[in-house]
């Protein structure tokens, strides 16, 4: 079993008249490029120095859950895009799954796969995303074009056959919403190609960079067992070495046919989550290649009543997003709409460990940590 | 000396992945013409093609005879989930003298409107559709509350 955690229970002090004579506090956020969003960090240093980070969150709370019990368990779904819109996909087939479970729904095998493909396309467009806005986190402006120019390729399919290129809404209880586009394969294999061509450069680049490696290796370090106790999941937590890949652990749809490696790296920096992602793009593509010509046909939603009823009870369910795991629970009292919803979201557990991360480091490499660590503010805020 | 070499080294390792880097960078700038993915929007407006699924504002499609199929029983409205679709409702009379439920008026409210395709979903006889507009500013807020319905329109014959 894993060792005792080194995590200390300090008193939680108020960030403002907290620390000794000579420390500075000093205000990152809540509008700041490099914080991605609406994140407001109060930062006490010593010197250049940072010696305790205070994550204020709110600025973007829109009150999801509250809100989503008021929705029927169709029209729930769409809401839950707008949390981690950079994997609106995996959140959608998240609730989704959830509802089936309440219905006993059987999905159609062609259904599962268009869905385990579109998850894989969103997971890709977001590691791309994430791979041009971290190098331009430590000073690197080209590779985000770069970036942006592969994830392009992926909006369009996703455009194509979804209709819209960020919030799609394509998943329904049951099944997907309409069946894939005629071109879709068509235009994925011509992705796959583009992309095995230009993996090369992203290495170039940025990976085989010294003065990246210099920035990066070493920095925000966190053990197994501290990654364990913060509730740490998805890549952060498998560059500490943690398993906690969903699609190996709990295999939902068809990733329990599929082979794929999941990636783990032991060094527990920031280089080591870095390399997790990059790798797990090549999985992600090796995954989209098993099952791009292999598309069963048949019926892509199933078939369900006007209304949806989930009995009495409560249900939960967990996939693996772009950023860790996600989880939705949902307490039924028999009626159209949720009693209550919970959502577990992979940002906000990975988020709690920053302060441990970054304190002794110098402020320059703080916003290397929040880079490597993928924060999406809408996620952690709901 | 040992951390006088390692520092050198590092000093020289960071010219060449620097130079490494460049390298790439400035084929991309001598070399853009063959990759170019930008598009001149708006110079591109008439040539410019999107998806025929593309989500833009839902419309109520009519006919050459300016006939529409819609038969006014609100699934849409029921299916919205932020209440951006309002029907309403009027009694017609038919040829036998009986009252028939019909559309009055469509108002739609593009402003709340997510893209969610869920009332095309639940359309039980097709009558709306997403249509491919997608420059909807306008620089007062009333202006994006619609009235889908064209004026004079009225149910195609056989649609129940």
């Amino acid at each position: 079993m894993y060792r005792e955690s080194t995590i200390v229970n300090e008193s939680a002090s108020l960030p403002y008249n907290g620390g000794d004579e000579g420390d500075m506090i000093i205000n990152v956020g809540p509008q700041h490029p490099s914080t991605h969003g609406v994140l407001h960090l109060i930062i006490t240093l010593n010197g250049e120095t940072v010696k305790k980070v205070d994550p204020n969150l709110g600025y973007i709370h829109r009150s999801m859950e509250k809100m989503c019990e008021s929705l029927t368990y169709r029209q729930f779904i769409y809401v839950t895009s707008r949390m981690d819109y950079l994997s609106a996909h995996i959140n959608n087939h998240c609730c989704a799954l959830c509802v089936e479970k309440g219905l006993q729904l059987e999905v159609p095998p062609r259904a599962q796969v268009i869905r385990v493909l579109m998850d894989e396309l969103t997971r890709l467009a977001s590691h791309h995303l994430w791979w041009g806005a971290f190098a331009m986190d430590v000073g690197a402006l080209t590779p985000f074009f770069l970036a942006f120019r592969e994830r392009e390729m992926i909006n369009d399919i996703m455009e194509e056959t979804c209709g819209t290129r960020l919030t799609m809404n394509y998943m329904v209880p049951g099944g997907v919403m309409a069946d894939l586009h005629p071109d879709f394969q068509k235009r994925v294999h011509e992705f796959i190609a583009h992309f095995k061509k230009k993996i090369d450069e992203y290495d170039e680049l940025i990976t085989d960079n010294i003065i990246f490696q210099n920035r990066t290796k070493g920095i925000g370090y966190i053990s197994k067992e501290d990654a364990i106790a913060f509730g740490m999941t998805g890549p952060s937590a498998r560059g500490s070495g943690v398993q906690c890949d969903i699609r190996k652990l709990y295999p939902y749809e068809v990733y329990d046919k599929l082979q794929f490696d999941e990636i783990i790296e032991t060094g527990g920096d920031c280089f080591a989550r870095y390399m997790v992602r990059m790798k797990e793009m090549k999985q992600s593509i090796s995954i989209i290649e098993q099952l791009i010509d292999n598309i069963p046909e048949g019926d892509f939603q199933a078939k369900t009543k006007a209304v949806l009823k989930l009995p009495k009870g409560e249900f939960y369910s967990r996939v693996e997003t772009a950023r860790g795991e996600l989880g939705v629970y949902i307490i039924s009292e028999g009626a159209t709409t949720p009693y209550r919803i919970k959502f577990r979201s992979p940002g906000y557990c990975n988020l709690s460990a920053l302060d441990h991360m970054a304190k002794g480091q110098k402020i320059g490499d703080l916003v290397a940590i929040m880079g490597a660590l993928d924060l999406v503010i809408p996620d952690i805020d709901r | 000396m040992s951390f006088i070499k390692n520092y050198l080294n590092d000093v020289w390792g960071a010219v060449k992945s620097l130079a490494t880097g460049m390298k790439l960078t400035s084929q991309y700038a001598i070399h853009h013409k063959k990759e170019k993915i930008t598009q001149l929007y708006p110079d591109n407006r008439d040539t410019l093609l999107l998806p025929e699924r593309f989500r833009g504002e839902v419309v109520l499609i009519h006919d050459e005879n300016n006939e529409h199929a819609c038969t006014g029983c609100t699934a849409c409205e029921i299916a919205c989930p932020n209440g951006s679709i309002k029907i309403i409702t009027k009694f017609d009379i038919t040829p036998e003298g009986k009252k028939k439920k019909a559309l009055d008026t469509f108002v739609y409210h593009l402003d709340m409107c997510t893209m969610c395709n869920l009332c095309i979903e639940a359309c039980p006889t097709d009558a709306i559709k997403m249509d491919q507009t997608f420059e909807h500013s306008v620089t007062d807020r009333n202006d994006l509350i619609k009235i889908l319905n064209k004026p004079g329109s009225r149910i195609r014959d056989g649609v129940e």
